[in-house]
């Protein structure tokens, strides 16, 4: 017989790359049992989720248009996690950098596109810095628990943007809570026609290039990865850690700002009050899958892209409701946080 | 007493139960060194499925107690994650509580279809005490899970300080190492302090549909959650102070229905906003002086 | 009779063998010592009775029969009881809530009820404590008598004391003799960790010693003398003494003057300290853990700010910089716990480079390749087992603490900050540590050399400072300095 024993030590190498691939089985797994109780089949079910969004150019341009926005929120969150702190706020900091463009985009809107896209993306990235700015400032001047207050952040906004829909900002001709729409020079043109896939996507993939160089190569990244990984030793060694801290959560919230502009200029061309829509806090699973690596993370954002475009063919084609989508995603993470601790044990063989 | 303030005082009752509950579910798990951020889904939850069973049982206290059950099961699952397999308690708090909420929208989905008028059930009736009396008859006009939220601070002040089971919970929130060297077993500790805490943030979310509201709508919870979060740091772990806090909370939102309802022209969202903002500002106050239980975040292992 | 018999134990965490193969016996009412350096695999032997840790081979007897102690709930069933080094009581409960502490079988708790039973136990087993004061407010000697109370509450007629007088003075210490040995003709089994061969010789009927996780052998405290300890503990022959010619040191650089700081637990952790400190000199800071030792490193490299006072390098006042302004400033820096000092997930090569990013920036990017060839030099300077691209987690304590004195040495600094450099480290990585100590002196480094091993402060130092309570007790020249003199300074006698 042979005998095993688990023990504590670091799994080998080859067992990384397979973590994703064993979390998204055990996740369809768990998941049919829905899947099954929406009266479909499972094995159609995926199919539909995986493999029908790929199989028209049009849907698979859907995935990347969908993928966007995440992308930008998932490294605004990988960003702010490397150096330990956990901004909840990508959800508000998005809003935020929302009602930037839109404003931009209605006063400027009939300038050039060359003065009016640039001024939007700053816009946005100055907006979602600054709804940053309230928790970094009190998580590094009073040790207040970030994720707190990035939460009620988020919460705060949501009324907000409801005043501004219901009051000032409401839209005079349709009358309904949305913002009139930006002006034409302010929209994000298309990459290809037919599709709704705009230049935000481009933009996303250069801020994780940007972000991927800070992160590893720049004294700032280092900064960061020293304090997330151990604030005490980054002390020890000369590292402003707060002032890191604090500059990490500024530019995350900057990035998801960044998210809010391109809904808004690439998708919606108004403000909504749904805006968000849950795009930050599925930010905190895109990260988390994409095991805080920039480019990991623009790879686990195309897969939750996926999944969002297949959850909406599966529900037209089979009837299972729409928010399989969102269960997939969520038990994904779960499944992959609890796998991710096995990459801290071998199995030995006695 | 004015009209005004009796019915503001009785509609501060009735916004803070849910709160109550919730908060003194968040601040067992706290007390035992888990922070868990699946409070929202878990409400969320808690409100559908006692919404559900009552609906298809046709009794609320079945309801009730199928929602208690789900936030039992909540409970077991943070603590598979967090107690058990240690992860990050943010990360999984919130995975929880997007889990939850998915999956409670996908099963109102294939239990009641999308149908134009939402499904209602008869919700509890309200229970009058001095129905006589002009001023105590309409405070004293509430649903009987009110006066429960009331009685079950007391309660559960005395499990934390005068039982045994509270002297573990409040040991190993402080001092895992120590509590295991006394031959209690963490893990088990832990999971109940999750497991009963879910079940009162269950019961916190049913009472607004099973008792205020009588129907399941998407945004049933919208944030109050994370505003129990924020309670137990504003009540620094004491289940007293926490009912001070909640009675804030629910006197800011019902003053600003009320003042909504007179015609105010004030913005009404200032008003929904302003106890977050109330709690980001204590949360200033606090800040140093909060007393965090000592092994919060920190997952317990034994070499 | 056995009161407990352990044999063919082995434990190993990871690739570090803990315990091999070690057998263990405890008569019943002896003091047993369990003699053996860092690291010997005492500890580890120990938390695999009281059922901490589990064995990965091995079997337990208690009183003659066979027992499978899977937590410590089973131990002190079994009635064995523990007192560890880092004490395992709740801070903010009361004495008597931390001695009931599951050990109640009442489902309702009452204080007036607790606190009775505990002050009758502990009248009646002479181990005197308040029992209604809050943990957090007791001195360390007042928290182990409340240790050794809670086992006795339960029970315990086997006692562990994992180096129950390392946090003790003197004075304290000869109270706990007193009242072990009065438990023991009482009928209490005693096992005592330690590596101090005085107080083992003074207070243990028979020895164990253990070596690299392997018992060398049992004797009975009249047959052997502690030269035969000390030779069974160390396996070679003790004992590194440097001659201490009274060398010329050169002048004052560093001068630290009227420092007052607060630490976590007590206000004044540091009082009004000063000293001066010479360059080509070892200043050593004697003294029992837990009198300022922590505060006054954290203080010295910057990580605590001092409430009153003054630190000046070369008559600069440097006692509000910053860690990296003090490193700029000419000061080598050394954490006293190298795990808090370091980086575990980073690589070697960045944790080197960590302290001086400035130095390998250019045009606002990390310059890789000079962060790497300097890594390979200081790896090969000081004899770092590991390669530039290693995680510093994976590397070994006594490599981690080369990396840390690479980093801190390598800009030969004016002022060399050294806390506790060689605790828990083997004895290769020891002795190289007090070498490049002796080495930067000699290259006209000043050295603080703070240190709970009073030998190696002996060893090393031209002149002792001692802490006791957060004062500086008294600064001899080390060559007036007997063992004695400073015992007694360090139990706060003068």
């Amino acid at each position: 017989m042979f005998k095993f024993r688990i023990e504590r030590a670091p799994a080998p190498m080859w067992t990384k790359p397979l973590i994703p691939i064993v979390a998204i089985l055990v996740t369809f797994l768990i998941t049919s049992i829905l899947i099954i109780l929406a009266k479909a089949n499972p094995l159609q079910a995926y199919y539909h989720f995986l493999i029908t969004p790929l199989s028209s150019t049009f849907s698979a341009l859907e995935v990347l248009v969908k993928a966007t926005p995440l992308i930008l929120t998932g490294i605004a969150v990988t960003f702010a996690f490397t150096s330990g702190y956990f901004n909840i706020g990508a959800e508000g900091q998005l809003a935020a950098g929302a009602i930037a463009a839109t404003w931009v985009g209605i006063t400027f809107g009939n300038l050039s596109p060359i003065i009016a896209i640039p001024l939007m993306i700053i816009g946005g990235f100055v907006a979602g810095m600054a709804w940053a700015l309230i928790p970094a400032i009190l998580k590094v001047k009073l040790k207040v628990d970030e994720v707190v207050t990035t939460l009620l952040m988020n919460s705060i906004i949501v009324y907000f943007i409801s005043w501004l829909l219901n009051g000032p900002w409401r839209d005079p001709i349709s009358n309904w809570p949305q913002s009139p729409d930006i002006g034409s020079s302010a929209i994000f043109f298309r990459l290809i026609p037919k599709s709704r896939l705009h230049i935000g996507f481009i933009i996303a993939l250069i801020v994780v290039v940007i972000v991927y160089f800070l992160i590893k190569k720049t004294p700032l990244g280092l900064r960061m990865r020293a304090s997330g990984a151990s604030k005490t030793g980054a002390e020890f060694a000369g590292i402003n850690v707060s002032k890191t801290i604090f500059i990490a959560a500024l530019v995350s919230g900057g990035i998801a700002g960044l998210a809010g502009v391109s809904e808004v200029a690439g998708i919606h061309y108004h403000l909504i009050d749904s805006i968000s829509n849950e795009l930050g806090y599925t930010g905190i699973i895109v990260a988390t899958l994409g095991g805080l690596h920039p480019i990991g993370v623009a790879i686990s954002a195309l897969f939750i892209g996926l999944i969002d475009t297949g959850s909406q063919t599966v529900s037209r084609m089979l009837g299972v409701p729409v928010y399989l989508g969102n269960v997939v995603q969520s038990a994904l993470l779960l499944v992959t946080l609890g796998m991710l601790l096995f990459q801290n044990y071998r199995i030995k063989r006695l | 007493m004015d009209e005004f303030i009796v019915g503001l005082i009785a509609a501060t009752l009735r916004v803070a139960t849910p709160l109550i509950f919730a908060t003194l579910g968040e601040l067992f798990c706290e007390r035992a060194g888990v922070l868990n951020l699946g409070i929202e889904g878990t409400m969320f939850l808690g409100a559908f499925v006692g919404f559900t069973a009552a609906s298809m049982t046709g009794s609320l206290w079945i309801g009730l107690l199928a929602a208690a059950i789900s936030g039992i099961l909540s409970g077991l699952l943070m603590s598979l994650l967090s107690v058990r397999l240690g992860v990050n308690q943010h990360v999984s708090g919130l995975g929880i509580t997007l889990l939850l909420i998915s999956l409670s929208l996908f099963s109102y989905r294939i239990i009641f279809g999308e149908s134009k008028i939402p499904p209602s059930i008869n919700s509890f009736d309200l229970l009058k005490i001095f129905s006589d009396n002009p001023v105590l008859g309409p405070i004293f006009s509430q649903y009987l899970l009110t006066y429960i939220a009331i009685a079950i601070i007391p309660v559960v002040w005395y499990i934390l300080f005068r039982t045994t089971f509270g002297l573990n919970i409040r040991a190993v929130g402080e001092n895992p190492e120590a509590t295991d060297a006394a031959g209690i077993n963490v893990y088990k500790l832990r999971t109940s302090a999750l497991m009963i805490g879910g079940a009162l943030m269950a019961i916190g979310g049913s009472f607004i549909t099973l008792a205020q509201l009588g129907s399941f709508t998407f945004g049933i919870i919208a944030g109050r959650g994370w505003v129990c979060i924020s309670l137990v740091i504003f009540g620094n772990w004491h289940p007293i102070k926490v009912l001070l806090g909640a009675l804030l909370f629910g006197g800011v939102s019902a003053l600003q229905l009320r003042l909504q309802l007179k015609g105010l022209k004030l913005p009404y969202e200032i008003f929904l906003a302003l106890p977050y903002i109330v709690t980001i500002i204590a949360l200033t106050i606090a800040g140093r002086n909060a007393s965090y239980p000592a092994a919060l975040l920190k997952p317990y292992k034994r070499e | 009779m056995l009161a407990v018999e352990m044999k063919g134990i082995s434990k190993h965490f990871g690739l570090v063998q803990a315990n091999q193969d070690v057998h263990f016996c405890l008569e019943s009412g002896e003091i047993h010592a369990l003699l053996g350096e860092n690291g010997a695999g005492k500890t580890t032997l120990m938390r695999i009775l009281y059922g901490l840790y589990r064995a990965d081979e091995g079997e337990i007897f208690i009183n003659g029969n066979k027992m499978e102690i899977h937590s410590p709930k089973d131990a002190i069933a079994a009635g064995v009881g523990m007192v560890t080094q880092h004490f395992t009581l709740v801070p903010t409960l009361t004495v008597a809530e931390n001695i009931v502490l599951g050990y109640t079988n009442s489902l309702t708790l009452s204080q007036k009820l607790i606190e009775q039973k505990v002050q009758a136990a502990s009248e009646r087993f002479g181990v005197s404590v308040n029992s209604s004061a809050l943990v957090k407010h007791l001195s360390l000697g007042e928290r182990q008598r409340v240790e050794i109370l809670k086992a006795l509450y339960r029970n315990a007629k086997i006692l562990i004391m994992d180096e129950p007088t390392a946090v003790l003075v003197p004075q304290e210490v000869d109270i706990l003799f007193e009242s072990l040995l009065r438990l023991v003709k009482n009928g209490l089994s005693v096992i005592f960790i330690s590596h101090k061969l005085n107080e083992v010789m003074t207070v243990c009927d028979r020895v164990t010693v253990l070596r690299d996780g392997k018992t060398v052998g049992t004797v009975n405290k009249n047959e052997t003398s502690r030269e035969k300890l000390a030779k069974m503990m160390v396996g070679r022959e003790t004992f590194l003494d440097t001659q201490r010619s009274s060398r010329k040191t050169g002048e004052s650089v560093y001068e630290v003057k009227d420092l007052t700081a607060s630490g976590q637990q007590v206000v004044k952790a540091l009082d009004n300290i000063s000293f001066t400190i010479n360059a080509n000199e070892i200043l050593g800071i004697a003294g029992v853990s837990g009198n300022g030792q922590s505060e006054l490193t954290k203080v010295l490299t910057g990580i605590l700010k001092p409430t009153h006072g003054s630190i000046k390098l070369e008559g600069q006042e440097i006692s509000r910089l910053s860690p990296g302004d003090l490193t700029e400033a000419g000061l080598g820096r050394t954490p006293e716990d190298r795990h808090e000092g370091t980086i575990g997930d980073l690589t070697v090569a960045e944790n080197l480079a960590l302290e001086d990013l400035n130095n390998y920036t250019k045009n606002n990017i990390l310059d890789q390749k000079k962060i790497h060839e300097d890594a390979l030099k200081k790896i090969d300077e000081f004899q770092i087992k590991a390669s530039p691209n290693d995680r510093l987690r994976t590397l070994s304590g006594g490599n981690m603490q080369k990396v840390v004195f690479a980093r801190a040495l390598s800009r030969r600094p004016k002022v060399v900050i050294a806390s506790q450099p060689t605790r828990g480290l083997d004895v290769g990585a020891t002795e190289y540590v007090r070498k490049r100590l002796l080495e930067e002196r000699d290259r006209g480094a000043a050295v603080i050399l703070i240190s709970e091993d009073l030998d190696e402060i002996m060893a090393l130092s031209d002149r002792i400072a001692v802490l006791y309570e957060g004062c500086i007790k008294g600064i001899v020249p080390t060559s007036e300095a007997t063992a004695e003199k400073i015992g007694l300074l360090m139990a706060g006698v003068c």
